[in-house]
């Protein structure tokens, strides 16, 4: 269980996908000069995720382990280009408030970086299932804390007097500079 | 789409005017994650080139045969095809490189400038334009990488290893920059220097096309009263 624990809290802050591992920037740079597409995008990538981590580590285990696993990149595609459109079409049926507010960003996540690289990360890393269910939920949570607390950053920049060229998406990796550089500090919490 | 462009324009194009990394500011996940040191920042691009040509040059080719509607999960599956391909021989070839790029070489099939080329510009164009469009916009993603990977490996470690050359050294280096944050900085001041510069180039250029425009007006005010004049005097003859 401490171990469960240690991988949560690893994978929340102190491996954040964004900030340690550069996965996700597009959308991060994208979506993040707003406060209300932020939160959309990042429930939207954390409910993709933990649904798509799960199934994926289940397909390479049981059906393509051992002799297919050249077939993994095109296989997980797939299935997360699939999970998403059931999504889609799922929260469409059951709840209209909640389409409205995700129905937008769910098309973009096939092509975000993040769900791949979760699902890969999950076999490259041979995890168990019960690792897996925890990597990919409290991955996906870092992400959306990440952005949503950046959207905050870049809302209050948008007062800033910024020179014209660096307007935008430089300064905003500027400022995520400096908040990786906060997020070092959680090294030494391990 | 207008205009058809030479396969020269469509290079150019790609490296300069619509680069990927400073203009375009498309793939950034690669951009930021394997430009540590030169040798994997100018794999990742080259890597990008080969899949740019080979998906833009098959999509075109299919272009025509693939319905509208599931248009996107066939390029996906092409992608996913030609980026698997990769893999192996980078695997069989470069087994450095291979570990270097780690996570970076499959994710490429979500790269968005490999499916953003695929639907914006190989989808409605003949092979032989998507072949060069595609050889110009991975050399500048491969240039925008290079510049990136060149300056954090110089600047973080002393020297640059695939180079072979060592300009001070490594205990004076400033080796955050290879780290996360140095990845962030590098490109965010990279790119506010070259917007600076092209705001500025743009604002000269209109300056002097407006001095133009006020030149060519002035001539024109000149001729009319000159033109008004010279019927006055006729007038009063």
């Amino acid at each position: 269980m401490s171990h469960l624990l240690e991988l949560a809290f690893t994978s929340f802050l102190v491996q954040n996908i964004i900030l340690t591992q550069f996965l996700g920037i597009c959308s991060f740079l994208g979506v993040s000069n707003k406060r209300s597409k932020a939160i959309g995008m990042g429930l939207a990538v954390f409910v993709v995720i933990t649904f798509t981590g799960m199934m994926t580590w289940a397909i390479y285990w049981f059906i393509l382990f051992p002799n297919l696993t050249f077939m993994r990149t095109i296989v997980f595609i797939l299935v997360i280009a699939g999970m998403v459109q059931i999504l889609e079409m799922a929260i469409k049926k059951f709840n209209k408030s909640l389409y409205s507010a995700l129905g937008v960003y769910l098309p973009l996540i096939t092509t975000n970086c993040t769900v791949l690289g979760v699902a890969i990360l999950n076999i490259d890393n041979n995890f168990t299932f019960s690792e897996t269910l925890v990597f990919s939920a409290f991955t996906s949570l870092g992400y959306t804390a990440i952005i949503i607390v950046f959207s905050y950053i870049r809302e209050q920049m948008h007062k800033a007097p910024i020179p014209e060229g660096f307007k935008g998406v430089p300064s905003g990796l500027i400022a995520a500079a400096i908040m990786s550089l906060l997020f070092k500090g959680f090294v030494g919490l391990i | 789409m207008a205009k058809r462009l030479t396969p020269k324009q469509n290079v150019i194009k790609g490296l300069l005017k619509e680069n990927p990394t400073f203009v375009l500011i498309l793939g950034m996940c690669p951009t930021l994650g394997t430009t540590t040191s030169l040798y994997s920042g100018l794999g990742m691009g080259l890597s990008v080139l080969f899949v740019l040509i080979l998906t833009n040059m098959i999509i075109s080719a299919i272009r025509n045969i693939v319905p509208d509607d599931i248009r996107i999960p066939v390029y996906i599956v092409v992608i996913a095809t030609v980026v698997t391909l990769l893999e192996w021989i980078i695997a069989a070839y470069l087994p450095l490189l291979y570990t270097q790029l780690g996570i970076y070489l499959p994710l490429i099939v979500v790269n968005c400038i490999v499916l953003g080329r695929a639907e914006s510009y190989a989808a409605s164009n003949t092979i032989f334009d998507s072949m060069w469009d595609a050889v110009g916009m991975g050399l500048g993603f491969t240039l925008g990488l290079s510049t990136l990977a060149f300056t954090r490996e110089l600047l973080g470690t002393g020297g640059v290893s695939l180079l072979g050359f060592t300009l001070f050294d490594a205990n004076s280096a400033a080796s955050f920059l290879i780290q996360p944050t140095g990845a962030f900085l590098t490109l965010g001041l990279l790119i506010g220097i070259i917007n600076t510069v092209r705001i500025d180039k743009e604002k000269k250029r209109k300056a002097e096309l407006d001095k133009k425009i006020a030149a060519a007006l002035a001539k024109k005010a000149a001729k009319e009263a000159a033109k008004k004049a010279q019927l006055e005097t006729e007038g009063a003859n």
